[in-house]
């Protein structure tokens, strides 16, 4: 037996050396020094060292050949880790299907990553100066571009315009964006290549129509009996809604619904002959570490959307140096929400109801003394990395619009001399501070998120630094952001002190994003939770500011104003902003296009991606 | 027999009606928004999602929303699907294909590796091949297919390269070299569910072995000078493969259910990706087909094991 033993150990362990050997080869990854061992038999042509682009290491070598500088052509390949499910963006469920309906259709005008308008299928921007924007704000004229193509090959006209307006207006049809078309009164044509688009009301931002990723226009022909409730029904729509037919660069070839989409030239585009890939592919799944790995390390994948990736995990992976990380702009703002309401569970259906104010945090300076006792830094550090960069204010785009003035450096000491002053002291030889015999503590919760996690855990300590006991929770995503009135634990119905999550503007114009703090928005069983003020802070001056903001026109005013709210709920501490987050999507070093987005997808400018050397 | 196969489909078809009923509820009750990733977004207010709720029916009490989908699958209609607007059926053949090669090609190799492993480790039993076979097998089947699946990605396809990470559905295999590519794209998550596939039939072929090999019977044909190799192909074998049989049969269905953490590492996108997908999205139609194929599968497979014993073992009489 015992010979037979050491055996056993011996083959054990020769097996356990070479796993260990497998995994230690880690540091030393450049090409030239594995190919000999990993591939040594199948692909002798990697070993290349001048290859400018090799997105397949090995055995590829047999079908795509590698020329030496970047021929146009060849397989564009995207990772996104939610697949696309459908391409017609008035049917989306998320911004991934929106991105892959941007490399099919186009809007009259897009953004770029500077939050400027780019004409798509409009010949130039309507403003006020060239008489495209009427003086009077409630009308907006847009010239087409002359000679656009279908990739079907029909001309694109303005009757497609106004056909997208009554496709998504229309209720039956369940447009999930009819709320950028409720200020339209009507869409007429001018001539067959202008379209005027009459407001309902004067409005700030006549470009919150036809523009973007949320306005991109659809084929009148292939829609047209899909309006109302066939929209979804109707098998030839149901169809329609998986392969449209657009026109920019790149048509559907081949699409399974949640995920792969392969996209191939459009012949009919109008610059079809500086389109530089033959094909674009966008798989979807996984996880976001393999495919930061499939871009940076192996190369696989040209690009890879949103890599939520703990910075301790994602740092070494950008080592490897294959990859460029694409962030910026942003993604939205990470914020600590204040309950201005009492979430006790002793009040039962009274909970969070914004008649119950409540008792600890409506003291303004308990809530500067938090604002003050939070560290962005090793939020944004530790946890965020290229994902995220600490801010302090709660509207951070467009540029224009965004404050200076603030600070929000941790201040312990100031945060405890607050904390006295509004009555909460330390007791001898204790932890916590207590007034009137009531300890400190505050409930705090977010989603289930590895790097919400963390940062509840360092604003955690954060607090316990200064006297205040922090108890955490966390729920999953799908009911937190669920919005289900039926559930206790969504962020709507706040049944906690604190909580965080990210919230961005979903247009330029920022109106619907400062309602969110309004009077009139406060959520609360009456409206069940649907109104959008989930802190149910009320206040007379900000609705005034408010009011004033969205009744004014002029856009420089409109940005000091703009600068206005956000201080204001920034000083009242009604929000903590804590990181603005920004998707870094990874891209191949030799491939040159992507950028960063903010009100627009982030494949906006897909025409002119290309490879370089 | 006849007579029996007919009571028992009979007593499947209200079997599966509780079931659906049952999952419906759960789907019905639990939380959830098809419109979760744009929970927050402003520009999609509640009268929106009113509207969408009234398009995919939800706006009605869920009893009623029961009655209707069992009627329609009457009908043979098994709904849409929230997430694409299109059949939920066409999305379920779509994933088959990748689900039936890769999980289902793993099972088979399973089975193919799991019956002569595990004969030969009873037959030898406490050797040193029976002692490895039993520390492999405990591996494969203590650690979690997220790990194995994590670690072979790391060594295999990040350090040494030899095999993509991201597996492409849409490869067309028309020539030796497009062959190739599948097979290696192929290798990892197959090589994944084998390893814990095979040690868990493995176990389970060498127990039911050394039950058999240590009666009575074994002995009398030892006794009657019969070729060792005739006592174990001939005695032993064919009565311990009766309750393996049984297993890999009840196992079939589960290939059918895809398998959800090795799909999704590997980005296999099959049934199970499709279904976890559909359950994070609360596509409720989606979940409602594929857990309702894999009961009727379960029941089906439930059956087909029973009649499979009464043939492989002529003791069992059905009445």
């Amino acid at each position: 037996m015992s010979h037979k033993r050491l055996w056993t150990w011996l083959v054990l362990m020769v097996t356990a050396t070479t796993l260990l050997a497998a995994c230690g080869r880690k540091p030393a990854q450049t090409p030239p020094t594995t190919a000999p061992v990993a591939a040594g038999t199948t692909a002798p042509a990697t070993t290349a060292p001048a290859a400018t682009d090799v997105p397949k290491p090995t055995t590829a070598a047999t079908e795509i050949p590698t020329a030496a500088a970047p021929a146009a052509g060849g397989a564009l390949k995207i990772l996104y880790a939610q697949a696309i499910t459908v391409i017609n963006p008035y049917q989306s469920t998320g911004t991934k299907d929106l991105d892959g309906a941007t490399v099919i259709f186009e809007p009259l005008a897009r953004y770029n990553q500077n939050d400027e308008l780019v004409p798509y299928l409009a010949e130039e921007i309507p403003t006020l100066a060239n008489g495209g924007v009427a003086k009077d704000n409630k009308s907006i004229t847009w010239k087409l571009k002359k000679g656009v193509k279908w990739s079907d090959g029909t001309p694109f006209t303005a009757d497609d315009v106004i056909f997208t307006w009554q496709y998504c207006a229309d209720p039956g049809t369940a447009c999930v964006w009819t709320s950028v078309f409720a200020n339209v009164d009507k869409v007429e044509a001018v001539d067959p290549t202008t379209v005027k688009v009459t407001w309902k009301k004067a409005t700030a931002n006549p470009y919150s129509t036809f523009v973007s990723n949320t306005g991109m226009i659809i084929q009148k022909a292939q829609f047209a009996n899909c309006v109302g409730a066939n929209a979804v029904k109707d098998a030839a729509c149901q169809k329609a809604n998986l392969a449209p037919i657009g026109t920019n660069a790149y048509k559907l070839k081949e699409f399974k619904p949640g995920d792969t989409v392969i996209y191939e030239k459009n012949p009919n585009y109008r610059d079809a002959a500086n389109t530089f890939f033959d094909t674009v592919e966008i798989k979807g799944g996984g996880d976001s570490t393999s495919a930061a790995r499939a871009v940076c390390e192996t190369g696989e994948v040209d690009y890879a959307w949103n890599l939520q990736v703990p910075a301790a995990v994602l740092t070494p992976i950008l080592a490897a140096g294959k990859c460029d990380t694409v962030a910026g702009g942003s993604f939205g703002v990470e914020r600590i929400n204040i309950n201005f309401a009492n979430p006790d569970p002793a009040l039962g259906d009274k909970r969070s109801e914004p008649d119950q104010p409540n008792p600890i945090l409506s003291d303004l300076k308990v809530r500067q003394a938090i604002a003050k006792a939070i560290d962005r830094k090793p939020i944004a550090e530790q946890l965020y990395g290229p994902a995220g960069s600490p801010t302090c204010n709660i509207s951070v785009v467009p540029l224009a619009f965004t404050s200076t003035d603030l600070t929000c450096e941790r201040d312990v000491e100031g945060a405890k001399k607050l904390l006295d002053a509004a009555g909460w002291l330390l007791p001898d030889g204790k932890s916590v501070r207590e007034k009137n015999g009531k300890p400190l503590k505050l409930t705090f919760q977010t989603s289930i998120n590895t790097i919400r996690q963390g940062v509840q855990a360092i604003v955690k300590t954060n607090l316990a630094d200064v006297g205040i006991q922090v108890d955490l929770k966390a729920f999953d995503a799908g009911v937190f952001f669920g919005s289900d009135p039926g559930n206790p634990d969504t962020l709507q119905k706040f049944y906690s002190d604190l909580q965080m999550y990210t919230n961005t503007p979903s247009d330029i114009g920022l109106d619907s994003y400062f309602q969110d703090w309004t009077c009139a928005n406060v959520d609360s069983s009456k409206n069940q939770w649907k109104g959008g003020n989930d802190t149910r802070y009320c206040s007379k001056d900000y609705d005034a500011l408010f009011k004033q903001f969205t009744s004014e026109l002029d856009p420089t005013k409109r940005a000091e104003l703009a600068k206005k709210l956000n201080d204001f709920l920034v000083n009242d501490v009604v929000v903590i902003p804590l990181i603005n987050r920004m998707t870094p999507n990874g891209k191949l070093k030799t491939l040159d296009g992507p950028t960063y987005q903010t009100f627009d997808s982030v494949l906006w400018n897909i025409q002119s991606w290309k490879r370089t050397s | 027999m006849t007579q029996y196969i007919l009571r028992r489909v009979l007593i499947a078809i209200p079997t599966l009606l509780v079931i659906s009923f049952v999952i419906f509820a759960v789907l019905a009750l639990a939380p959830g928004d098809p419109l979760a990733q744009f929970a927050l977004n402003p520009a999609i207010p509640e009268s929106t999602r009113q509207l969408i709720r009234i398009q995919f029916g939800l706006d009605q009490p869920w009893p009623l929303r029961y009655a209707k989908w069992i009627t329609s699958l009457f009908r043979g209609d098994w709904g849409f699907s929230f997430s694409t607007k299109s059949p939920v059926i066409d999305l379920v053949w779509q994933r088959l294909p990748q689900t039936l090669q890769v999980v289902g090609l793993a099972y088979l190799i399973a089975v193919c590796l799991a019956i002569p492993i595990g004969i030969l480790s009873a037959v030898k039993q406490y050797s040193l091949f029976d002692t490895m076979v039993t520390f492999f097998s405990f591996i494969g089947f203590s650690v979690p297919s997220f790990f194995t699946g994590l670690l072979c990605i790391l060594i295999f396809a990040v350090n040494l390269k030899w095999f993509p990470i991201v597996y492409s559905t849409t490869l067309e295999i028309n020539s030796l070299a497009t062959f190739g590519q599948q097979v290696r794209q192929m290798f990892l998550p197959v090589f994944v569910l084998v390893v814990q596939q095979t040690a868990a039939l493995t176990r389970f072929m060498r127990s039911s072995m050394l039950d058999n090999l240590s009666l009575d019977y074994v002995r009398t044909a030892r006794a009657k000078g019969l070729v060792e190799r005739v006592v174990v192909t001939r005695h032993v074998l064919t009565n311990s493969l009766i309750p393996v049989i049984t297993l890999i049969a009840l196992g079939i269905p589960t290939i059918f259910a895809g398998a959800i953490i090795t799909e999704n590492l590997f980005r296999v996108n099959g049934l199970g990706a499709l279904l976890i997908t559909s359950i994070n999205n609360s596509d409720t139609p989606v979940v409602m087909a594929l857990t309702f194929i894999f009961s009727i599968l379960t029941v089906m497979f439930n059956l087909i094991a029973d009649i499979m014993y009464g043939v492989l073992d002529p003791r069992v009489r059905y009445g």
